[in-house]
């Protein structure tokens, strides 16, 4: 069962770039890319923890701000060689605003 | 349904040609590949190793049985295809198996030439090609004792040494009285052959074979003039024929090869053809950097990306014999005109020459020390101008005042497995042979993808390069001359910044459209350099996009490894009053700032800052008089200075006041790469000004400019350009020099390497030759200061890009 969060408008985010939503456990990036998609993981590399919310946005991906490992934003999958990945969220645009599932970091938590 | 490609052959090439096919398209095409060989694709570079039981064939497998099964590939081993339909589109092998093609590749490699004397079908003649061949030398170093190596080039030395190894008794016999003569001149082939004869082989120089001798089977060889050695085995290594009968006999046009075009396509448009069974430009290669090269053309086009152009490639050879150090490129044979440089030292078995042509290196021989030899073909490949330092181009790289690993490169070989290589991420010498060799790695940019060596700093990257020459030997794929911006394009940086310019290019989605980038919206490493590209050329024009830039330069801050940023704000010349360092500690108190540091650039970074907190410091720092000192920014950084003559008793000039004058002209421009200066009062050089990109020495007469310095990973002391008389002169001497360097370098290229690779000659003749170029660029750069000094700080104090430093609270 999904559980829609409002978050902001998809005007609150910059085409290529992201937001960052501070819940009490983890901050959570919000993506915006280039064709309106949006997309919601967990603000921190498997790396060496970098704000991945600070990354380049291009195509469906962003490159991280530390030592550009590159993420597929749709799965949270490092992409390339490198081998990691990190928590992603259910998100979508609805009309003008955008929505979050946070249900399954209710579960992390627990 | 799918199109269906075929490919015939099974060698490095078209295999490789698959890998780049599939990187870019994994669903387009049902695949079949044949093969003639009963294996996989291996290494066959590699095959000398194995005769000299330095490696097994499983290490040399590259794509095994899993690797087809894994992509969904149809694989035919031990086949032969012997008949190409083309008008029914399919092949035909020798089992009479039939696959259709919508689309075909030939990849058939080369045949060894066997020279038909007499006695040449006798049992124990063969050529060394594959691994039958190998498995057959093996064999007869088992039960026999001499052997015969006709041909004294590469292949034919690495197969002697190996047979010598497996302890036979081994001749060479060579028609010329030079070995290697493709590859050596007449000094450095010498050094070779007394170096192979301390190894115990023999040689016959000068010497035509008449006949092979023997019944049932070889027993011996007769020479020409009527002499004869005893013989149980003859490898014929005197070269290769591109293997072209099947194209032929299909009616496609062959000359030596497969005559292909720069797409890589044969005369019919459904039929590619890669690697050493192709004639192209009427070349044909046999060693394996070219095949990749054309092999990702090849890829391209099957792909449709259609973009892709093959055009020729020059290349190195090393010598894979052990305890033999040989390196030759290009033409090293001079021609009328051109220039030799030669260094030599018998006793030492050292011998270096340089062919120049225009103070251009055309070509290399290296014998006893390769260890410069990837320079020299770097230097050859990029047409470097080496003018500037041609006195010690023989001394190698290390004598240009290069600190960093370059000199130990030689002893790459001799460290432990766990000797660490890459000091930035702690990447060892185990762990990067153990991926060239597990992951079938070729490039540089492959081992930096895999293991993170040498990908941050770069210091170490010679020391890489070692090792993936040592360890594929030959097969190490120097990156191509003309090296593209990044995965997005096949185009270079020189290609767009021309583009740019001459079309007018003045959007990125213009430049990406122009250039038909792969990518919708490019990448990490393209975005920040087109957004550089369009920002240096159209300043009045161009709107900076925040999104493509690196987060540093996005939120005007150093980004700090637990997220935080740094904070440093400009102090024009280094100069402060107590007010300036009174309003920093009071910042530095209401922020909770944890540490502070006086920096190399003579100002105060404060670290710890929280992004949140970012516009709210910059607000009390700009009401205190403070700019953004641009500590984070591919931009100027700061002008170091000196007492000077307010001062010092050895000043001869005011070196502060010019400092600040400096810093007020330059602050706020964007650069390719970060800028510094410094301005130091007398030639004691108190500023370090000779280790800057723009440094100002003082002299009682004037001033002293000096260009091109580095003090970072490889120190560069700077070039003098020139001495002026005036504070105004230095004014527009550095103006221009920044601006032509602005347009002309590479996003990330720091003065030092842009000066070596486009000549001091060139910076002279824009700038000090010609006033008006210079005038002209100095205008030019002030009129883009105008856009550029407008303090970001300050802007974003007063609410500008707010998204980029409050989050989102969830109501």
């Amino acid at each position: 069962m999904t559980n829609w969060t409002d978050i902001c408008a998809l005007t609150d985010i910059p085409r290529l770039g992201s937001r960052v939503v501070k819940t009490d456990t983890m901050n959570i990036a919000v993506f915006r890319t280039a064709d309106d998609a949006v997309f919601a993981m967990k603000d921190e590399c498997p790396h060496k923890k970098g704000p991945l919310s600070q990354g380049i946005v291009h195509g469906h991906a962003v490159t991280c701000p530390l030592h550009n490992w590159k993420f597929d934003l749709a799965s949270g999958e490092a992409m390339g060689p490198d081998e990691g990945c990190t928590n992603t969220f259910p998100a979508k645009v609805d009309g003008s605003r955008v929505l979050i599932d946070f249900s399954g970091l209710i579960e992390q938590a627990a | 349904m799918k199109h269906r490609l075929v490919m015939v052959g099974n060698g490095m090439a078209g295999v490789r040609t698959l890998e780049e096919l599939l990187k870019s398209a994994p669903d387009q095409y049902e695949i079949t590949v044949f093969g003639a060989e009963p294996y996989p694709n291996y290494n066959r570079i590699m095959l000398s190793p194995v005769l000299a039981s330095d490696k097994t064939v499983e290490d040399i497998i590259l794509n095994d049985d899993a690797w087809y099964a894994d992509h969904g590939i149809t694989l035919h081993k031990g086949k032969t295809i012997t008949a190409i339909d083309r008008v029914h589109r399919q092949v035909i092998a020798d089992d009479g198996t039939v696959a259709e093609y919508d689309r075909l590749i030939l990849a058939t490699g080369s045949n060894p030439f066997i020279i038909p004397v007499p006695g040449h079908q006798l049992p124990g003649v063969i050529g060394f090609r594959d691994i039958a061949d190998v498995d057959a030398m093996l064999a007869a170093s088992k039960q026999y004792k001499h052997a015969v190596v006709i041909g004294g080039g590469l292949l034919g030395l690495e197969a002697a040494n190996g047979l010598k190894k497996q302890g036979m008794d081994v001749t060479v016999v060579h028609l010329l009285d030079t070995l290697m003569e493709r590859q050596l001149d007449k000094p450095a082939a010498a050094l070779l052959k007394a170096s192979l004869e301390e190894k115990g082989l023999k040689f016959e120089m000068s010497a035509s074979t008449e006949s092979i001798l023997g019944d049932e089977r070889v027993t011996g060889l007769r020479f020409t003039d009527g002499r004869e050695i005893p013989a149980d085995l003859v490898v014929m290594a005197v070269g290769i024929r591109p293997n072209i009968a099947l194209a032929k006999a299909a009616g496609i046009h062959c000359e030596r090869g497969i005559v292909v075009n720069d797409t890589m396509q044969t005369f019919d448009p459904r039929i590619w053809a890669v690697g050493e069974c192709v004639q192209h430009r009427n070349q044909c290669y046999g060693l394996v950097a070219p095949l990749f090269e054309q092999a990702k053309v090849a890829a391209n086009h099957l792909c449709e990306h259609g973009v892709a152009r093959y055009e020729g490639s020059v290349t190195s050879t090393k010598l894979k014999v052990t305890g033999i150090d040989l390196f030759s490129a290009g033409e090293f044979n001079e021609q009328d005109g051109d220039e030799t440089l030669v260094l030599q030292d018998p006793s030492q078995g050292m011998y270096k020459k340089l062919v120049l042509r225009d103070n251009r290196v055309k070509g290399a021989v290296m014998y006893g020390d390769t260890m410069d030899g990837s320079w020299y073909f770097q230097l050859l490949r990029e047409g470097t101008d080496v003018s500037a330092f041609r006195k010690t181009i023989l001394f190698g790289q290390h004598d240009l005042g290069d600190a960093g690993h370059g000199d130990s490169s030689k002893q790459v070989m001799a460290l432990s497995d766990d000797a660490e290589i890459c000091g930035c991420n702690g990447v060892c010498k185990g762990e990067i042979v153990d991926a060239i060799v597990k992951k079938g790695l070729f490039t540089l940019d492959d081992v930096r993808a895999h293991t993170k060596a040498s990908s941050s700093c770069g210091s170490c990257t010679g020391l890489v390069e070692a090792l993936l020459a040592s360890t594929v030997g030959e097969g190490y794929g120097p990156a191509p001359s003309k090296k593209p911006m990044c995965k997005c394009t096949d185009h270079s940086h020189d290609d767009v910044i021309t583009g740019i310019k001459r079309h007018q290019l003045k959007t990125m989605q213009s430049v990406r459209d122009f250039f038909e980038w792969q990518t919708p919206d490019g990448c990490a490493t393209c975005r920040p350099a087109l957004n550089y590209y369009l920002l240096a050329n159209w300043p009045a024009e161009y709107n900076d996009d925040a999104q493509s830039r690196f987060i540093n330069e996005r939120a005007h801050g150093n980004i700090q490894k637990d997220g935080t940023y740094s904070v440093v704000p400009r102090m024009f010349g280094g100069l402060c009053t107590a007010n300036d360092l009174r309003a920093i500690a009071d910042v530095s108190d209401k922020y909770q700032v944890p540490e502070m540091k006086v920096t190399g650039g003579q100002r105060i970074d404060l670290f710890g800052v929280k992004k949140e907190d970012l516009p709210l410091m910059w607000k009390d720092l700009s009401d205190a008089g403070f700019v953004s000192g641009h500590a984070y920014g591919k931009a100027l950084r700061t002008v170091k200075t000196c007492a000077g003559s307010n001062w010092c008793r050895f000043g001869t000039q005011n070196s502060t006041g010019l400092g600040v004058k400096l810093e007020q002209l330059t602050w706020g421009s964007w650069m390719p790469h970060k800028f510094k200066l410094a301005v130091s009062g007398c030639p004691r050089n108190c500023a370090e000004a000779t280790i800057k990109d723009f440094g100002v020495v003082c002299v009682d007469s004037g001033y002293e400019l000096h260009v091109g310095g580095n003090g970072g990973i490889k120190v560069r002391v700077t070039d003098l350009l020139t001495r002026v008389a005036t504070e105004e002169e230095v004014l527009e001497f550095t103006g221009a020099f920044i601006q032509l360097y602005r347009l002309d370098a590479h996003y990330l290229e720091r003065t030092a390497p842009w000066v070596e690779r486009r000549g001091l000659a060139f910076v002279k003749e824009q700038i000090l030759d010609n006033a008006e170029r210079r005038r002209q660029l100095y205008e030019d750069f002030k009129f883009s200061q105008t856009f550029a000094q407008i303090d970001p700080w300050k802007a974003r104090a007063d609410g500008a890009e707010a998204h980029e430093f409050t989050t989102l609270k969830i109501a």
